[in-house]
C-alpha cells in the first residue's frame, strides 16, 4: 500500500487519536494553568520554610523523566489497589487515561509555576506601588496589575511548555491510552507499513503549528501596549 | 487663632530605621486644608522616605500618622488593619517620581482605574470625569494612547489626573519633576501650580526652588533625618536661620 492508501483507510483512527492527544494535552495544561498561579504566588511571597514542600515537588518533577512519573502512577497505583479501593479512588486510577492526565497536569503545573514565578517577579514594582497608592487591596492589585503583566512576560514560555507537553503526551500510548501515538502504533502493528509514522509526524506538526499561530495572536493582544522598537533600517 | 483651617494630615514624631541606619529621626508635620507644603533637602536627607511614610508605602518604625484625626494603627511594624490603610490611601493621592502609570492600560483607563475598581463608580460616570480631568491637564487628544507613547511630562500629567480622579483630600508628590528632561519640567509645574491656586492640599518633595518659593505656603527643610528649618517660604529664603539650609540654598544657586 502506498502512504495515501494507508491514510485513506485509517484516517478515522488517526483522527480519533488526534482528538485524544488534544484532549489529554489541553486538559492537562488547563488544570496546570488553574493551579500554577497560586503556587507561583506562594513561590514569590511564601516564607523560605513554607516553600520547602513546593520546591521539593518542583525539583522532583523537573529532575525525573515524565515516563518514570507515568509508570510510578500507573503501575504504582496497582500496588496500592486495596487501599485505593477502600478510599474509593481505585475507579479513578484503573483508567490509564486518568493516570496519564494526572501525571501531565502535575508535571505541567510544576513547570508553569516556575515560569509564572519569573513573570510575577518581572512586574515593575512602581506599578504595584501605584496600585497600592490608589487604595487597591492585595487581590485587586494582583488581578488588575500583577497578573496582566506577569502573563504577558511569561506567555511565550508557557506556550513552549504546552508544546513540550503535547509532544510528551505521546508517552501515554505506553500505558495503553489510544492517543495519536497509540493509534499509530496500533495501525503499524497491523500493516507493518512505517508510513503511518510519517502521517503521525505530520499531524503532530500540524497541531503544533496551529497552536503556535493561536498563541502568537494572543501574545500580540497581550502586548499591544508595548512599543515596537524598530531595528532602525539604515540607509 | 480661631480661624484655623481643618488639619487634614498630622504626622507625629515619625522615625524610620533601615537595618541599623536611622533615616528619619523624629519628624512631625501637620497639613491643614489648602496648605501647599514643600519638603526640601539634600539627597539622603530622608524626604522621600518621610513622604512615603505618610501613606504607608513605608511603615514608620515609630510615630503616628493621623488623617482627619483618624490615627493609623501600627502593630509589630505593620499596619494593624490593611482596610484602614486602603481607605486612607484613597484620601491621599500620590504622584511618583517615575510616574508609575500602568503601562498595560491606556491613558483614559489609567485615570478611570481607581474610581471604577476601588470606589466602584459606574463606568460611564468615571469616564466622564476622567475625560474632564485629562482635558484639564491638556491631554484630551491622547486619551486612547498607551503611556509608552507619551513623553515624560505628559505621563506625569496623566499621573496627576489619576491622583485627582480619586478626589483626594491631599496629594503627595514625590519629586514629580526629577525624572523629566529640563524642557518638560515647566508643563508639570504649571499643572501643579494651578492645583495650588484652586486650594488643593499638597505635600511636595521637590528640588524646584521656584516652586517652593513662589507656590508653596510652607517650606520644610530636612537635614540628616530631622527638620532643620521650617516656615513661610519668603522668610526662609530671604533669611535662612540654620547653617544647613543656608548652605543648601547657596549650592542650589
Amino acid at each position: 500500500m502506498n502512504p495515501f492508501e494507508i491514510f485513506a483507510e485509517y484516517w478515522p483512527r488517526l483522527l480519533d487519536g488526534t482528538l485524544m492527544t488534544i484532549k489529554l494535552t489541553g486538559l492537562g495544561a488547563l488544570i496546570a494553568a488553574l493551579v500554577s498561579p497560586w503556587l507561583a504566588l506562594w513561590r514569590v511571597h511564601g516564607s523560605t520554610l513554607s516553600q520547602l514542600p513546593l520546591r521539593l515537588y518542583i525539583s522532583f518533577i523537573r529532575g525525573t523523566p515524565i515516563l518514570a512519573q507515568l509508570f510510578l502512577v500507573f503501575y504504582g497505583s496497582g500496588q496500592f489497589r486495596p487501599l485505593l479501593t477502600e478510599w474509593g479512588l481505585w475507579n479513578f486510577f484503573r483508567d490509564p487515561f486518568n493516570c496519564a492526565l494526572l501525571v501531565f497536569a502535575v508535571n505541567s503545573t510544576a513547570y508553569q509555576t516556575e515560569i509564572l514565578r519569573g513573570g510575577i517577579q518581572g512586574v515593575a514594582s512602581g506599578e504595584i506601588e501605584a496600585a497600592k497608592a490608589v487604595g487597591m487591596g492585595r487581590l485587586l492589585t494582583l488581578r488588575r496589575v500583577v497578573f496582566p503583566h506577569a502573563y504577558r512576560i511569561a506567555w511565550p514560555a508557557i506556550g513552549n511548555e504546552v508544546i513540550l507537553l503535547m509532544k510528551a503526551s505521546a508517552l501515554a500510548s505506553v500505558v495503553t491510552v489510544f492517543d495519536l501515538m497509540g493509534r499509530t502504533r496500533q495501525i503499524f502493528s497491523r500493516t507493518f507499513d512505517f508510513s503511518v509514522y510519517l502521517w503521525a509526524a505530520v499531524i503532530y506538526l500540524c497541531i503544533t503549528a496551529a497552536f503556535v499561530l493561536l498563541w502568537r495572536l494572543a501574545e500580540r493582544r497581550l502586548s499591544r501596549h508595548v512599543p515596537i522598537h524598530t531595528t532602525g533600517a539604515k540607509p | 487663632m480661631t480661624d484655623q483651617a481643618e488639619i487634614i494630615l498630622q504626622a507625629e514624631d515619625i522615625r524610620k530605621t533601615f537595618g541599623s541606619i536611622e533615616v528619619l529621626k523624629g519628624i512631625s508635620l501637620a497639613a491643614r486644608n489648602h496648605d501647599v507644603i514643600s519638603i526640601l533637602g539634600a539627597s539622603g536627607s530622608g524626604k522621600s522616605t518621610f513622604l512615603r511614610c505618610l501613606n504607608f508605602l513605608e511603615t514608620p518604625s515609630s510615630g503616628t500618622v493621623a488623617v482627619h484625626g483618624e490615627e493609623i494603627r501600627v502593630l509589630n511594624g505593620r499596619p494593624q488593619n490593611p482596610r484602614q490603610i486602603e481607605q486612607v490611601r484613597q484620601r491621599l493621592g500620590m504622584v511618583f517620581q517615575q510616574f508609575n502609570l500602568w503601562s498595560h492600560r491606556t491613558v483614559l483607563e489609567n485615570v478611570m482605574e481607581g474610581p471604577v475598581q476601588v470606589k466602584k463608580l459606574p463606568r460611564a460616570e468615571a469616564r466622564d470625569k476622567a475625560e474632564a480631568l485629562l482635558a484639564r491637564v491638556g491631554l484630551a487628544e491622547r486619551m486612547q494612547m498607551y503611556p509608552s507613547q507619551l513623553s515624560g511630562g505628559q505621563q506625569q500629567r496623566v499621573a496627576i489626573a489619576r491622583a485627582l480622579a480619586m478626589e483626594p483630600d491631599a496629594i503627595l508628590f514625590d519629586e514629580p519633576t526629577s525624572a523629566l528632561d529640563p524642557e518638560l519640567v515647566g508643563e508639570v509645574l504649571k499643572v501643579m501650580q494651578s492645583l495650588a491656586e484652586e486650594g488643593r492640599t499638597m505635600i511636595v518633595v521637590t528640588h524646584e526652588m521656584s516652586f517652593a518659593r513662589d507656590v508653596s505656603t510652607e517650606v520644610v527643610f530636612l537635614h540628616e533625618g530631622r527638620i532643620a528649618e521650617q516656615g513661610p517660604p519668603e522668610e526662609m529664603f530671604t533669611n535662612p536661620q540654620s547653617d544647613a539650609f543656608r548652605r543648601f540654598i547657596a549650592k542650589i544657586r
